[in-house]
Formats: C-alpha cells, structure tokens, sequence
C-alpha cells in the first residue's frame, strides 16, 4: 500500500539536513543571481528563446523565399507564446534537474533546498512541497479571479442599458470571452488544483505528491496561459472574441488575439494534465498503510475521479484548438468547409473535452463540501460507499453526453434522444450526493461556521443549477432556451454557486490548517449572506430575461430587458463588493489572526492530526490508518494512529 | 419526532407554495405564437412542477436541520453514528430515476411531433450572413425577403444555411431555435397560430454585429400573405 520513496522514511532528518554534499555554487553571489535558477534567469531566458524563435521563423520563411520575412502573427505563435514561455520555466529552473540527468552531468544530490519555504520569497521559485505549491496555486488563482471578475463588472456596466455606452461590439464580445476563460482555465480548475495540493497528500499520510518536481513545473504553466489570455488585449484587433468556446469557423477569421487563446489553453491543459497525473500517482500509490480505497476521505475520491476526468478528456480540447491554430496559421482546412472541413466537427471535439471539464470543475468541490458538512455535522456522510460510487457514476456518463451542448447546432437527428437520455441519468447520482448531505444534516449537532455556510448555500444553489439543467437537458425546451440568457443563469449557479462556493468554502476550512491562523467568524459570515443574496439578485432573473427572449453574448438588446438588466447589473457590483470582505478578512487574518492550533474543527481525516501549519515533510512518523474517515459519534473510533508526539498540540512555526 | 416530521413537511408546503407563486404570476415564457411552442411549454410546465417538489424537498431538509440542531460553536458533542440506511438509498436512487425518465419520454415525444412537417410544408431558406437574415420563398420562384411573412396555421419548414459563420435562427415567440451552419443544411419546422409582428433574433454568436442581427416576422392571414408575395413579384 506505501512507497517508499526517497524522502518518505519516518527518521528523514528534515530541513536542517546536514548532508556533507550540499551543493554550493562555486561563483560569487552575483553570477548566482543571473545565472542560478530564479526569476532574473527566467527573464533573459525568455528574451533569448524570444530571439531564437523568432530566428527559426524568419530563417525558414527567407530559406523558403516567403514574403514578409517578419511575419508577426507567427512570430507571435511560435516565438512569444511557445519558445519564450519554455525559456522562462528554463530560467526559473523547473528543467535543472532533469536536463543534468539526460546530459549525464553529475545531479545535485537531493538537499532538499527548494522544499518548503521560510520567507515569502520562497514562493517566487520553483518549489516541490506541496504546501507551497498549494499556496502558490491559490494566490495566483485568487489574482486571476479579481481580474476575470472586474471584467465582468465591466461588460455588466455596459449592459445596464440597452444600446453601446462604454465599450464597442468587439471589446465587448473580447470582455465576455476572457472573463469566462480565466473564471474556467485559470480560477475554478486550479484553484480546486491548489486546494487539492495542500491536502490530498496529507490527507493520505504521505509526504508530498509522489513527483514533485513535475507538480512545480505545472505550477508554472500557469501564470504563462493567464498572462497569454490577458495580454491578447493589447495587440491589434483586440481580445479573442469567439467566447470561450472559441466557435468555429468565426474563431479562424478573428485577429491575432485568438491564436493567444489557442495556445494559452494549451499550457493551462498541460498543466492540468500534469497535475492529473500525479494526483493519481499519489493516491494509488501513496497512501499511508492501512489507507484502503474504502477508507479515503471522499475529497480524495474526488480528487481521484477528477483527476481520471482530466486525463482522458483535456488532450481533445488541445487538439481542437490546435487545429482551428492551423486553418488560421497554416491554412489546413479541419473547419472550412470550402476546403472540405466539418464545421460541427469542432463543437464535437470541443464539447467531448468540456462537457467533462463541467464535472472537472465541480466534483473536487463536491468532495470539499463532503469533508464540510460531516466535520460540522459531527456526524458520519451519510452513504459513504454511494457517495464514492456516484462519482464513479458521474465519471463514466460524463463521457456519454457531450452533444447536448449541440441540441440546436445542426447535428445528426439521431443523436439528440440518446444524449438526451444519457443527461438526463446524470441527474441521478447528482441527485444521490445531495440527498446524502442533507441526510448527513440530519440530527446533527450542527455548527454554522462559515466554511458550513458556503457549503449549505452550494447545496441550495447548486440543486437551482441542477435543475435548470434538467430544463435543459430536454430537448424541446433547450432548444428554446439555449444560447439565452437561460444558460448564462445555469452556467452560473453551478459554477459559481456550485464550484466557487465550494472553493469559498475550501478555503475557509482549510485556512486554519495553511496558515496556523483563524479567519475572523463574524466577517466570514458577512461575507457569505452578502454574496448569497446578491448572487441571486443578479443570476435568478437571468432565467426570466433568457426565456423571455434576451440571446447571450450581445452587447445590445432589446428595451424591454431594460429594467431588469439594470437591476442585474447593480447586483452584480454588490457581488463584486463583497469579495473585497473575503480579500479583507484572509489577509488581515493570515497576518495576525489567532493561532488556531492542529485541529480546531476536530475532524477525524490526517491532515487534521499535525500541527497548523504541517511540517515541512507532513509527517514525523508514518500514520497507521486504523479506519473510516468520518466515525464521528462512534464511541473509540479512530481513523488513524499517529505517533505520540504529533498528538501533542505544538507552537506554530514562525 | 413526528412533531418534527411535521413542521419539516409545513416548511416544504411552504416554499412549494411561494415557488409555485413565483412560477404563475411571472410570465416566465414569452406568448406562445406556434404549435410547436404549444407542446413545448407543456414540457416546460412538466419539468417545472417536478422541479418544485425537489427543490422544495432539499430547501426545507436544510432549513429544517439547521433550526433544529444547530448547536453554539463550543459544543463540543458529536451527533449519532448514523452511516446511512439502504432502503432511503435505494429510494432516493429509484424516485429520481422515474422522474427523470418522464421528462425524458414527454420531450422525445415533444420532439418527435414538433419535428412532423404535415403534408404540404411551406418551403423557406434562411440564409444567415454577417450581419442580417435572407429568406427564400422556394415555392414562389425563390422570392427573396430581408423580412419573413409568414401564412397562419401553415406548416413552414425552414432550411437553414450561412454564408460566413454560424448564426442561429430564432424567434422567441416560435419557440423553435436552429443554428445556420456553413456547409450543411439544417432545418426546423413552425406552424405559426397567431397573427402578429415578431422578431427574428440571431442566436449564435457570429462576430461584432451579433447583438443587432435581427429581422421582423409577421404572421398574416392566409389572404394577405398571397397578397404579399403579388406585391414582391410585381
Ligand atoms: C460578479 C460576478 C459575475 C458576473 C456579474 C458575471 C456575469 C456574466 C455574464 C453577464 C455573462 C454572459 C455575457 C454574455 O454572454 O453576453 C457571463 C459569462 C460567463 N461567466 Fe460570468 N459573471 C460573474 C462571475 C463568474 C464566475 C465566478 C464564473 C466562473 C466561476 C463565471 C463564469 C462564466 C462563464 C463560463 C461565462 C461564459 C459562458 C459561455 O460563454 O459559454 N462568471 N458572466
Ligand atoms: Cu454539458
Ligand atoms: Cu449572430
């Protein structure tokens, strides 16, 4: 059931190692500073990869005898967004260790110099704890949610009237798209991801992840794909305006900015990949001993499933747009159907990748709300075994329904009773998980702490969005509602209802655990009913102007959705405020919080048996896992026995 | 406990009855101007009561729990080891299963009558092109309207086909929605049961004129539509 891999053995001498070895850069500190791995050397290093990818596209093309020689969109593809990204991961260091390996030159013997972090700076380089790297997920994530959500404060200003205001068609349609794909690609998904790295491997009893040095480098990947989308604003023709599903054939006609589209989702779903990968590394292989499958912690079994999900599903969305880069760039012809393309071919492959990407994005939350609501129920999930199962359920039909995103897009009539069908049964092992939490509610000694809020609002919310999607699940009434603002209401009670109430809740009841320190209870509260309320006064009336007639993705509409936008609009600025009470109360609170000691929810799962926050390796003795995770009320049940010291509460490390 | 089995289904009665007040005095769905829409609206109301009862079910469980056995913060006791009971199980697996296979059947047959073209469909191509609508009357010599007129209580089949990217047809009041895609034919059918002015609505985005990519639809009477197409062949 264990491993024993290199740093897993129980007497690991820890930070302060000692090993006689420890490498020492022969040079002076300054030739450290620009030629060690850190930020500077991932600077030039990207500079100088610009410079070389822009010397094989201007040196094929002169061989070639193309005119121009400088062709910038393609200099942009190949060198802005492929070599130069790869110059930089170089530079900050994520390749060091592997590429001394392949060269046969000596590799550093494992210090252990670049795990774990002592001051913040440590949170600017290549890290392999997972704790780190957890945290670096979920500041940078946190970042890119405040952008994506001012843009759609943004394009909300300009829909509080019917007719154009502030911004033109393009910018608009450019607004929509990015906001949608950093909340997707760069919020929910790795968030969910840097949740998942802090606890999945503590949750087990191990370690760390089982490759951590590939679980740094996806890290990296993604501030690259988040600054790709953002920047598309600045070249000339503006943002990619296609939505984030980047239809084609109009994505192949856009400017420039789709390509930064097409290849930024490449390094966000390398990224997932990567990170999928090594979470089912490390739960089939890393779990402490005694750790069977039927006693993980059920966020782990989401982990587990979404992790399956990504894996198999994330390389068609690549390939798609790969292949609209190609008509746009090379001139194949995959989607034009002048040249013999299949336009619906696009939304097939498209949706075979984002329909499960929908699951991708919520059931890692289901797992956090899971961990939630039996820890503040002081009661066992209620049908552990169905809980785990469903997932499985919802895995395996996830893959049976992609084209009812395509109800209304021309597909073959055949194929829309059967994925009806498939939709439709989805809502059954949906339906299982829900009913479970509330009969996990059920007398309870229930402790409506913040983390319980969210997690209680998702439950409510989240069966709005389930709802809805029956609605739309059946064919005759999806096809009077798709492409409304019906869908922009669904879409956004499951995932923001759904999936970041989930994450709210994630990082509430983790945050003791991160950081050693309590979040402030009163403005925790405040938060989730002023974002409860405005959330549904700005996303209930979306049903009604959506089935009434408004479509989605217009800039301008009809008079008679005036009103009602106004009043969306101005609950929307609500919403957006309220998220300045969460930005206030984490960090105030990760600055001089109270000290909130090892286990403050007196949870039964491992993470909560080590002090707060863990140590560096997890772990000073192997944990024995003796049963469930959640016997809460079961007289002298235990889930784990730890060594005698770890039980000891202990001071927080500075 | 079974006062408490009580005012947990009071609770439920409760928010079942605001749903449903929310769900009538609202005109959620625009007037339905077609046979097609007609049959779609049953669904609609079909799916809608059954989503009430659920919705009502989840929402009075919670509010109902945490009024009852919510606990101050220090509580330090932990509720009875309940692990789960597989007759609950087996039903709240069955239940929804029956519930979602009826919706299921009702659409396929929604769909299947709303895809019949009658005997003698009136033939229309919708051509969409950036940044307006194109309608070819194929049975009167390929007559060609920036405007869709279209004869009450007459079956039309729209073909639908695009020049540069995808657009959607729609009009709300139709019910019916298809997209326009370059290199196939798609197609839908309405029968229109109301006289009136509508308005065509692009649906798919289709680049920066999308918003304003609209048309009128009139429904007129068998007699004036004849009249309309002497007075566009003239
Ligand atoms: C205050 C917060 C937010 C507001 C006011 C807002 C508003 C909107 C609106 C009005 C649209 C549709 C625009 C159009 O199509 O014309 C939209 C699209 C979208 N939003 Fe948000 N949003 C917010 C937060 C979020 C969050 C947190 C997420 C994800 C977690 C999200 C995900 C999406 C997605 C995926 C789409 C595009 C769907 C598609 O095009 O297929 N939004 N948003
Ligand atoms: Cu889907
Ligand atoms: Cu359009």
């Amino acid at each position: 059931m264990t491993t024993t891999l290199e740093h897993a053995t129980p007497d690991h001498p820890g930070p302060d190692h000692g090993y006689p070895e420890h490498y020492e850069p022969p040079r002076g500190p300054y030739w450290r500073l620009f030629f060690g791995p850190g930020l500077v050397r991932g600077v030039w290093m990207a500079l100088a990869f610009f410079v070389f990818g822009l010397l094989i596209v201007a040196g094929l093309r002169w061989w070639w005898g193309w005119d121009p020689i400088l062709h910038w969109e393609v200099i942009a593809a190949v060198a802005g967004m492929t070599t130069a990204p790869i110059g930089f991961l170089a530079g900050i260091g994520s390749f060091d260790y592997w590429l001394h390996y392949i060269v046969g030159r000596p590799t550093r013997p494992e210090d252990h110099s670049g795990h774990g972090a002592t001051s913040w700076k440590d949170y600017f380089r290549v890290n392999t704890d997972h704790k780190v790297i957890g945290i670096q997920y979920l500041v940078t994530t946190f970042v890119f949610f405040t952008i994506g959500g001012l843009m759609a404060m943004l394009f909300r200003a300009e829909l509080a009237q019917p007719g154009l205001q502030f911004v033109d068609p393009q910018t608009f349609n450019g607004l929509v798209s990015v906001h949608a794909t950093l909340m997707i690609f760069l919020f929910i998904i790795p968030a969910f991801a840097g949740i998942a790295n802090f606890v999945v491997p503590l949750m087990l009893g191990a370690p760390d992840m089982a490759f951590p040095r590939l679980n740094a480098l996806s890290f990296w990947l993604l501030p690259i794909a988040g600054l790709m989308f953002v920047t598309s604003f600045v070249v000339s023709g503006g943002a990619f305006g296609a939505g984030w599903t980047g239809y084609a054939p109009l994505a192949e006609g856009q400017p420039l900015g789709q390509t930064f589209f097409n290849i930024g989702v490449q390094w966000a779903g390398a990224s997932s990949i990567m990170t999928a990968l090594n979470f089912l590394v490390t739960i089939i292989t890393m779990r402490a001993p005694g750790m069977t499958f039927w006693r993980m912690p059920l966020l782990v079994w989401a982990n587990f499933t979404t992790s399956l999900l990504v894996v198999i599903a994330t390389p068609f969305i690549a390939g798609s747009q790969f292949f609209v880069m190609f008509d746009r760039i090379m001139h194949t012809s995959f989607f034009v159907p002048d040249g013999g393309g299949y336009v619906l071919g696009y939304q097939h492959i498209f949706w075979f990748y984002s329909h499960p990407a929908v699951y991708i994005m919520m059931l890692p939350g289901f797992g956090i709300v899971s961990e939630v609501i039996s820890s503040m129920s002081r009661k066992p999930i209620f049908g552990y075994r169905l809980m785990a199962l469903s997932l499985m359920g919802i895995l395996v039909l996830g893959f049976s329904v992609w084209a009812h995103h395509m109800f209304v897009a021309g597909m073959a009539d055949w194929l829309r009773v059967p994925m009806m069908i498939t939709t439709l049964l989805i809502a059954i092992p949906t339906g299982i998980k829900v009913f479970s939490w509330i009969a996990t509610l059920w007398r309870g000694r229930i402790h409506l702490t913040t983390p319980m809020l969210f997690a209680l609002g998702f439950v409510t919310m989240f069966t709005i969005g389930g709802l809805s999607g029956i609605y739309l699940g059946s064919v005759p009434i999806d096809i009077a509602a798709s492409d409304t603002y019906f869908i922009v209401a669904h879409i956004h009670y499951v995932l923001f209802g759904g999936s970041v109430f989930t994450i709210f809740a994630g990082v509430y009841f983790w945050f003791p655990k991160i950081t050693g320190r309590m979040y402030d209870e009163r403005l925790g509260k405040l938060h989730f009913w002023l974002t409860f309320v405005s959330f549904n006064a700005t996303f209930f009336p979306m049903h009604y102007v959506g089935l009434r007639g408004m479509p989605r993705r217009v800039s301008d509409y009809s008079e008679a959705f005036g009103d009602l936008n106004f009043a969306i609009s101005i609950a929307s600025f609500v919403l957006g405020a309220s998220f300045v009470v969460f930005a206030y109360n984490i960090i105030v609170s990760w600055v001089r919080g109270p000290i909130a000691g090892g286990n403050p929810w007196r949870a039964h799962t491992l993470e909560w048996q080590v002090t707060s926050p863990p140590p560096i390796f997890n772990f000073d003795e192997i944990p024995q896992v003796v049963g469930g995770p959640y016997e809460y009320g079961v007289p002298g049940a235990r889930h784990a026995v730890m060594s005698a010291a770890a039980a000891e509460p202990q001071e927080v490390r500075a | 406990m079974r006062r408490g089995i009580a005012q947990l289904v009071a609770i439920g009665v409760v928010i079942a009855l605001l749903l449903t007040v929310v769900a009538v005095v609202f005109k959620w769905l625009p007037t339905s101007a077609s046979e097609e829409f007609d049959r779609i609206q049953a669904v609609y109301w079909f799916a809608t009561v059954i989503s009430i009862g659920i919705f009502a079910l989840v929402a009075a469980v919670i509010v109902f729990s945490v009024w009852k056995w919510r606990v101050p913060l220090d509580d330090d006791a932990d509720g009875p080891p309940i692990h789960g009971h597989t007759g609950l199980e087996i039903a709240w697996t069955a239940v929804p299963a029956i519930l979602v296979i009826a919706i299921g059947v009702v659409s396929a047959v929604v769909l299947a009558r709303n895809g019949e073209a009658g005997t003698r469909p009136l033939e229309i191509n919708a051509i969409g092109q950036q940044f307006a609508w194109k309608f070819v009357y194929s049975d009167y010599d390929d007559l060609r309207s920036g405007q869709l007129v279209l004869p009450v209580n007459q079956e039309a089949r729209f073909t639908m086909t695009a020049v540069d990217v995808l657009h959607s047809f729609w009009v709300p009041n139709f019910g019916q929605k298809m997209d326009a895609v370059p290199g196939i034919e798609t197609s839908i059918i309405v029968t229109p049961t109301r006289e009136g002015e509508f308005q065509v609505v692009c649906a798919e985005l289709c680049g920066f004129g999308h918003a304003t990519m609209r048309a009128k639809a009139r429904v007129v009477s068998r007699a004036e539509f004849d009249r309309w197409i002497q007075e566009q062949n003239a």
